[in-house]
């Protein structure tokens, strides 16, 4: 799939707000006023900054109130209700927090729960494609999530936990990736079943319906750039969680120390979202020989 | 909107016969013409006569070949555009409700002014059926060009879909699947049409007819033995080099 800048800063930016903000609704730091100001800025920013992302992508965004009414059966129509639900209550929740220093315990749990299912929603967009089988799985969405919360929890400043969750995360990639390289061998997805005339031979590819590209070679067969895939593995996961991990866990706690594990995280997390797009393969290749 | 229908009334859709397709594209010309000129946004080109063409098609024509065990390889056209599935996945990702699936004739259509654009029924299609425009900025598929088959202004010959009606072999059939005695139903009866991608489980309507099998030139024998070689043995020197050839 073409890794576009837009849904990789959106998943990204998104992932990393929404689980800041689920921390601060536990209260997690306990701060209030100034301090609690600046927390949520970070987090509200940093999603409505990843939603707005994601709307670069749309080829026609002035439809996009649109995409709040077919909640029954769309995951991305979920995420959209499901992000502005969440905002809203978390909203209600910093007010009480920033300028009253009243906590609203209750709204904050419910806003909290609710920016989490918001990561869910997101990891379902591509965990439902049954198209794309690296994405057509329960590890996708536990990539999302926990990411999610230990990005939140890095930017929360709770090192200890952020350490430990970016450990769990870790783990979590290395089985997403480990599993999805088989997928697409194990769906039995072949050049075969595509064309249904595996029954008189093998077949291959004689001549392309078209001598340049198109719109799905173009967004579905992307196929530059995995060339350094295993190299980029290695260094997302330094950054991402092996670096940020040893600097929270093996350290005391200081501003300067927490930067730098925030930065390396965010840079391994871009290089790991680029390899999930980059790296993922869909069945429409196979009418066309590639993959 | 983007819930499927449990049931349609009718299944409109398409046999394509794989033994017969000459692989002209003249129905990529015909369905790019009408639909540029009818329904919806034109199906718009970019860089037409530049170095690096592309554009929008509803139906295109790919090229197999395949090599059976013990025979020459076959070259088979493979003409494919939307097969308006009945557990159609691009309609439930819809975020906007703008992709829907038609009760009353099954046909699966955009509507664009409800469109985002945002490409997610693209990616949930197995076949690539489904192109997002790059000059309107909404995804375009095939219509089975609703905008004939029903239209009272055109002959009655006409009212198909038009990739149907330009087709020189007589590779493309159009009819209702619902009817168990329609030209397609028969068509699909016995000739074993087939589903692409069964495995992911969209139900497809249209049918693909696999290649006739091939039938082998039996040995006509009755000059063969007037035509039986003389020398059966290789003699004087190419006998003699054979035999040394196969000492060494």
């Amino acid at each position: 799939m073409h890794p576009a800048p837009s849904v990789i800063l959106f998943t990204a930016l998104s992932g990393l707000g929404f689980g800041l903000l689920a921390f601060l609704g536990l209260g997690l730091p306990d701060v209030s006023g100034w301090v609690a100001f600046v927390f949520f800025f970070i987090a509200f920013s940093l999603a409505v900054g990843g939603l707005l992302a994601s709307t670069f992508h749309l080829g026609n965004p002035k439809n996009a109130m649109k995409a709040f009414s077919q909640w029954k059966t769309s995951w991305l129509s979920r995420e959209g209700c499901l992000a502005v639900a969440s905002l809203i209550l978390m909203g209600i929740y910093a007010i009480g927090v920033v300028f009253f220093d009243t906590k609203l315990v209750q709204v904050g749990w419910i806003a909290a729960l609710s920016c989490i299912g918001t990561v869910f929603t997101t990891s379902m967009i591509y965990a439902q494609l049954a198209t794309i089988p690296r994405w057509n799985h329960p590890l996708t969405s536990l990539y999302f999530l926990s990411l999610s919360v230990a990005g939140g929890a890095l930017l929360a400043g709770q090192a200890t936990a952020a350490g430990i969750l970016l450990l769990i995360a870790g783990v979590v990639q290395l089985a997403a990736w480990i599993d999805g390289d088989k997928r697409f061998a194990q769906r039995g997805h072949t050049i075969e079943t595509a064309t249904g005339l595996g029954d008189i031979g093998k077949v291959r590819m004689f001549e392309p319906p078209h001598t340049g590209t198109n719109y799905l070679l173009h967004e579905m067969v992307y196929v530059v750039g995995r060339k350094h895939a295993q190299k980029l593995r290695i260094i997302a996961m330094i950054l991402m969680v092996i670096l940020p991990a040893a600097l929270l866990l093996l350290f005391p706690a200081g501003h300067l120390l927490a930067l730098i594990a925030v930065i390396s995280h965010i840079a391994g997390l871009f290089a790991s979202r680029w390899l999930f797009f980059a790296e993922a393969e869909h069945v429409v290749g196979l009418y066309y020989d590639k993959r | 909107m983007t819930q499927l229908p449990a049931q349609t009334t009718r299944k409109l859709g398409l046999v394509i016969d794989l033994d017969t397709c000459v692989g002209c594209h003249a129905c990529v010309i015909s369905c790019k013409g009408w639909n540029t000129e009818n329904y919806g946004a034109p199906l718009s080109d970019q860089d037409a006569y530049g170095a690096n063409p592309s554009g929008t098609f509803l139906n295109r024509v790919h090229s197999f070949e395949v090599k059976p065990e013990a025979s020459p390889a076959q070259t088979i056209h493979f003409p494919k555009s939307c097969l308006h599935c009945e557990d159609a996945p691009c309609v439930t990702v819809c975020p906007t409700g703008a992709s829907y699936k038609r009760t009353e004739d099954g046909i699966v259509l955009v509507n664009e002014k409800d469109c985002i654009g945002c490409g997610l029924c693209a990616w949930s299609c197995p076949y690539g059926a489904r192109e997002l425009d790059q000059t309107a900025g909404v995804m375009k598929k095939c219509t089975l060009c609703v905008d004939r088959i029903y239209n009272e202004n055109l002959p009655e010959v006409d009212r198909e879909p038009a990739c149907v009606r330009t087709c020189p072999a007589n590779a493309r059939h159009f009819g209702d699947f619902a009817d168990p005695d329609s030209n397609v139903s028969k068509l699909t009866r016995e000739r074993g049409g087939m589903d692409l991608m069964p495995e992911l489980g969209t139900n497809p309507v249209n049918k693909y007819l696999p290649p006739r099998p091939k039938d082998t030139m039996e040995e006509i024998d009755i000059l063969a033995p007037l035509l039986a070689p003389v020398a059966t043995e290789t003699t004087g020197f190419l006998g003699w080099l054979d035999k040394a050839l196969e000492k060494l």
